[in-house]
This record gives C-alpha cells, sequence and structure tokens, in this order.
C-alpha cells in the first residue's frame, strides 16, 4: 500500500489567518496542529494571484506562461497534464471535491465539462482531469455545480440567505450587508450543516467511505471560503464580534498616509483606489475602495475569520474520519490556498494585479504520514504551488515527469538552501474590454521585484521593489532608489532569465471567469 | 470605470467555399448543429428559440438573413441582455477558402464574453461539422 493523500485547499486565504502564522483572530487549532507536526512554509507563493491560473499550476505543477491559463475566464485544455492523472494511473483512488475551477463558471451553453458532471459525481468517459469522481461546489447556489444542485434542491428555503456574488449587470456584486454596509457581506441565517463548508467535508468523507480499507487514494478537498461573500452561517457570526478585532497592519488608518503610500506604487494602484479604473473582473466594479472604512474592515475580517474557522473545524471532522477508517499513520495531508486577499491591506479589499504579500503570502503547511516519521520543521525561504504536483508525485513515490517546472517541496530549511530553493515567480495578465495590465514578479531572497509590461495604464518603465525585512507591509517602493539600482538590476536580470517556457499557442479568453 | 457594454470578435478560415459555409451558419434554423451547447432551436418568422445546454431557453431575434452579402444577424432578447447584436459574415476570400468573422456587443459586458467564448468554439468547430481540414 502507499502513502494516501490528502490535498486540502481553501480559496483565497492569507498567510497570516492561521494561528500557526500568526493570526490572532481566526482559531485554527486543526491547521496548526498539522504544522506543528509537519513542515510550515513561511514564503509559499501562488503563480497567479487569481483562481483558474493559481488552480491550473496546482493541478499540473506547471507555471501559467506554460499551461496557458494566463487569466480568469480562460479553460485549462482538456488535454492538460495533471497530477491526478498521474496517480490514477499509478492505481490511486481519486476525487476532487469542492471548488475546481479549471473551467470557466459562466457557461449557459455548459460547454465546459466540470460544469456538466452527472449528480453521480462520476465524469463523462469515466474520469476528468484524472479524477475519477469529482462533486463540486462554488461560493454561490446558482448554476449546475452540486452543492448549488443539491441546496436548491434540498433546502429551497435557504437559498434567498446567500449573498448573490454577482449583480443584474453579471458584474461581481458590490452591494454591501451586514453591521457596516461593507461589500460582499450578508447575513445569512441557513444552518451551519448547510452550508458549502460543511458539504464539502460531508461529500469528502462519503467519497472516503465509499473506498475499500486498502484503497490507496488521493483526495483534493478544496472549500470555497473564505473567499467572498463573505457570508458564513448567522449562527457562528457571533463567535467573533467585529468591533473587537484590531485593523490589521497593512490598513493605514489615516487616509493621507494611505493614499501617500498608494501614489508611489504604479499608477493603476491609486486609480483603482480611486474608482477610475477597474482592471480586473475580480473586484466589484461598481465598489470604489476610497469609502472603504475601518470597521468595514473590521468587519470583513471577523466574518473571513469566522469561515476559517469552519474550514478548520471541517478538516478535523475529516481527519477523524480518516483516523476511523485506521489510514491516519499512512496519509499524507497538504493545507494550502490558491491565492491571498487584501483584505484592507493599503485600503484595498479584493484582489487583482497587486503583486504583494497579502496576495503572495500563502498558508501552506505538509504534514507528512506519520507512518514515515519525518521530523517538524519550519522552512523560511521562498517555495511555489507550482512545487505541490510534484510533492504529491513525491508521496506516491512517482517520479515528477519533465513537464512538471516544480519540485518536491522542501522538508526543511537546510533541504531548502541544498537543494537551491531560492527563487519564486508569479505573473499577472488581464486584458478586458481594452484595458490590460501584466506584471511578472520575482520573490527572492528578502526582496519582491515586480516589472510591468506595457498595457493600458503602463509604459514598461514601471516596476516595484520591496524589501520584506526592512519594510515587512511593502509601502516603500525602492524601484527608483538609487542605492538598490544595481541590486534591481541584477533581481530584473534574475526574472527574466528564470521565466518558464511559454505555449507556441496563445488560449482563448472565453468567459468573465 | 468598467465597460457596459461589450464587444468580442473571432474568426476562422475555412478551406471551402463561402457558399458553402453560409448554406449552415446562414440557415437560422441550423443553428444546433454547430453551435456547441445548443441543444435545440425552433424558427418562426423571425423568432429563434434556443435551448442551451444548462436548459435555458433563449429567444432571439433574426435581423438580417442577407444571401447576397452573406451575413446573419441576430438579437438575443433574454432579460439579462439590456442590448444584444451578434453578427456573423462570410467572406470570400477568392481563393476557394472563405473567412467567417463572428461579431458579438453585448451590454451587460461580460455577455459578450460568454456568447463570444461560445461563438469561438463554434467557429473552431466548423471544419469538422463541414467536413474540412482544421483551420487555416
Amino acid at each position: 500500500m502507499a502513502r494516501k493523500i490528502l490535498l486540502v485547499t481553501t480559496d483565497q486565504q492569507r498567510y497570516d489567518t492561521l494561528g500557526c502564522n500568526g493570526g490572532s483572530v481566526a482559531r485554527t487549532p486543526v491547521v496548526d496542529a498539522l504544522a506543528a507536526g509537519g513542515v510550515r512554509y513561511e514564503r509559499a507563493h501562488p503563480q497567479s494571484v487569481v483562481c483558474m491560473p493559481s488552480r491550473s499550476t496546482i493541478l499540473t505543477g506547471q507555471h501559467p506562461t506554460t499551461h496557458g491559463v494566463w487569466m480568469n475566464g480562460v479553460p485549462l485544455p482538456a488535454n492538460a497534464p495533471s497530477v491526478a492523472g498521474l496517480l490514477h494511473d499509478a492505481g490511486y483512488r481519486t476525487a476532487l471535491v469542492g471548488k475546481a475551477h479549471f473551467e470557466p463558471y459562466l457557461d449557459p451553453f455548459l460547454r465546459f465539462p466540470e460544469n456538466a458532471v452527472p449528480p453521480s459525481g462520476t465524469p463523462v468517459g469515466g474520469t476528468h482531469r484524472g479524477f475519477e469522481h469529482l462533486e463540486t461546489a462554488t461560493h454561490g447556489v446558482m448554476g449546475p455545480l452540486h452543492y448549488a444542485r443539491w441546496i436548491r434542491t434540498e433546502h429551497p428555503e435557504a437559498v434567498d440567505g446567500f449573498y448573490a456574488t454577482l449583480d443584474a449587470s453579471l458584474q461581481v456584486n458590490a452591494a454591501g450587508g451586514g453591521d457596516t454596509g461593507a461589500p460582499q457581506v450578508k447575513v445569512n441565517p441557513v444552518d451551519r450543516g448547510c452550508y458549502h463548508t460543511d458539504w464539502v467535508a460531508d461529500r469528502t468523507i462519503a467519497w472516503l467511505d465509499s473506498l475499500a480499507a486498502d484503497d490507496d487514494w488521493f483526495c483534493w478537498m478544496s472549500f470555497p471560503d473564505p473567499h467572498h461573500p463573505w457570508d458564513p452561517p448567522e449562527s457562528e457570526v457571533g463567535r467573533i464580534d467585529w468591533r473587537e478585532v484590531p485593523l490589521p497592519a497593512g490598513y493605514p488608518e489615516d487616509r493621507a498616509q494611505r493614499e501617500a503610500i498608494l501614489d508611489a506604487k504604479p499608477r493603476h494602484w491609486r486609480a483603482w483606489y480611486d474608482g477610475t479604473l477597474v482592471s480586473n473582473y475580480e473586484a466589484p466594479a461598481a465598489w470604489v475602495p476610497a469609502t472603504l472604512t475601518a470597521d468595514q474592515v473590521r468587519e470583513v475580517n471577523a466574518r473571513n475569520a469566522v469561515e476559517c474557522e469552519l474550514v478548520d473545524e471541517a478538516l478535523g471532522r475529516v481527519l477523524a474520519r480518516i483516523g476511523e477508517r485506521g489510514w491516519g499513520d499512512d496519509t499524507d495531508v497538504v493545507f494550502t490556498t490558491d491565492h491571498g486577499e487584501l483584505q484592507g491591506d493599503f485600503g484595498l479589499l479584493f484582489k487583482g494585479p497587486y503583486h504583494v504579500d497579502g496576495l503572495l503570502r500563502l498558508p501552506l503547511v505538509w504534514r507528512p504520514a506519520p507512518s514515515v516519521g519525518a521530523v517538524p520543521a519550519v522552512v523560511p525561504g521562498p517555495v511555489g504551488l507550482v512545487d505541490l504536483a510534484p510533492t504529491l508525485c513525491a508521496i506516491a513515490g512517482l517520479e515528477p515527469p519533465g513537464w512538471m517546472e516544480g519540485r518536491p517541496l522542501p522538508v526543511d530549511g537546510a533541504d531548502a538552501a541544498a537543494r537551491g530553493f531560492e527563487r519564486v515567480l508569479t505573473e499577472w495578465d488581464s486584458e478586458l474590454f481594452g484595458t490590460e495590465v501584466h506584471l511578472r514578479t520575482l520573490m527572492r531572497d528578502r526582496w519582491v521585484c515586480t516589472v510591468y509590461l506595457p498595457g493600458t495604464s503602463h509604459d514598461g518603465s514601471e516596476g516595484e521593489l520591496y524589501d520584506l525585512v526592512d519594510d515587512p507591509l511593502q509601502r516603500v517602493n525602492r524601484w527608483d532608489d538609487p542605492a538598490v539600482r544595481s541590486l534591481r538590476t541584477d533581481l530584473v536580470a534574475d526574472l527574466w532569465d528564470a521565466q518558464p517556457p511559454a505555449r507556441a499557442d496563445r488560449l482563448a479568453l472565453e468567459a468573465p471567469v | 470605470m468598467t465597460a457596459r457594454r461589450g464587444s468580442v470578435r473571432h474568426e476562422v478560415r475555412l478551406a471551402c467555399t463561402p457558399e458553402r459555409v453560409w448554406g449552415l451558419v446562414g440557415s437560422a434554423e441550423r443553428l444546433a448543429e454547430w453551435f456547441p451547447g445548443v441543444t435545440s432551436c425552433t424558427v418562426h418568422g423571425d423568432v429563434r428559440t434556443v435551448v442551451t445546454g444548462a436548459g435555458l431557453p433563449m429567444p432571439e431575434q433574426i435581423l438580417t438573413v442577407d444571401q447576397h452579402l452573406r451575413r446573419f444577424q441576430y438579437r438575443i432578447t433574454a432579460p439579462l441582455f439590456i442590448e444584444h447584436l451578434s453578427t456573423i459574415d462570410v467572406h470570400d476570400l477568392g481563393d476557394g477558402t472563405s473567412l467567417v468573422v463572428y461579431s458579438v456587443d453585448a451590454e451587460p459586458a461580460p455577455l459578450a464574453l460568454v456568447i463570444g467564448g461560445a461563438a469561438r468554439a463554434a467557429l473552431l468547430g466548423l471544419p469538422d461539422v463541414l467536413g474540412l481540414a482544421s483551420p487555416r
């Protein structure tokens, strides 16, 4: 028998939302315990800060430039390589439960297989991207995914309690709610057991229960939370009084200070803040960040923390079931997310072409199967989500294939140093109705270096350079600082030298998301 | 600011005469033969009703069927659309090949991407439907 693999992802979760990473708002004892018994990564970075490209990286072990999903709405090709496919071919039973999003969601023609998986969860043709079982969910209750169909059928009374993720114009909804009127916040009276977090855990447990005791299995359990909307079950919201939530360190409460910081960054930062430019689909087009209040930041953070706690508790239930099945000692657990959330940093929410820690620094914990006797460790240096697929191969005893661009994750700092884990790349490309933004970012040593390619708001000369040691909040853009000019030159050269191979053909944008 | 109205255009060059392409894409009632995700379509006068793979009925008004220009235009009149106009043009490239251009304008803007994305897939599928070699 091989080691079993539980890959747990959330959606849009910040590094600092976990207790093991220093977070103080949400209680996350389950993930904290995994970290205490495994490897915790302090600098895990996505290769894109939006869902579809990042999730495609997790699945393929490739950078967006290579797998081709350059922005949300670009479907991952049906024949794209898949670590799940490798594991399935090696004899693993494979499942994905929860949010997939390798293919666009806005799909009235039901053209994409991911949106048309039969109720049984068995894809047409037997597998889809290597998964023999797919039960899908996302943030809302509309559309063809399994969770949405289930709640509309079994609990129709609950449907109206959820926040409508899109407005009547099919834009990301800007409507506010809760106590402060914060965008994407709503009081949701749904029973906790009917909320998608518990549904994902329930369906994961059901799939695990369907397996034979001696099956090897790989399950990607993919929670839609704590991505907005922030509409967790009302019964749970009282866990955290938003009035007592401290403002995040990244939120400059003084307006003049906030705007001065933004003004020192490339111009699209301030333009979005002022509501004069919306460069991408992922944030509400009708929402102006300059209107965000300190209390709204507190309430968003409180609700986000509640969602993180629910995920943690749901994971605890799944781990308990794994233990009851007798698999506890032989199961590797990897916990991470696809990208971060600004969550008040710089007076902003949501995500976009803003390569700073709020979006770039992710929670990542790997608790190897206890039977292998791994030594708990912390890895301080940079690793990427691109390294996950090779890691899953290594866990299964498979040699990572040549098409994977990452490497099996280091097991401690010394391993990282010995194997040369020095840099991570992140990229952004968006082209939406005439507005385009293109960024390439390198994380290396103590620096975050972003170069801008020509676009609607940029002429290609702009950049960002942050010293993570002296300026952990990335408030001082040193791109034009003569004192670090030679360093900047070196980092930029390294960034371009390290770029992955690009696809020969450019994939088409086929939907907004 | 963000665009309220979206505009998308896709095209494909086909190794066959424009008359042959037009015989398919210019025939309103044949849509389900070549447009992915359309499970049925019925035509009554200038009203075409499409049913999508998701089971959504999508009523349309046929605006132009110009046999000489080889232009087909229609407007989706489903409530979600504030405005929509799609135009299919089949051009004769004079060398036995054709250029099919599918233009979509819609408000709200995201719908232009949704319809345009499906239209692109439809264009890319035309060689198979017409029994031709791959797009040039």
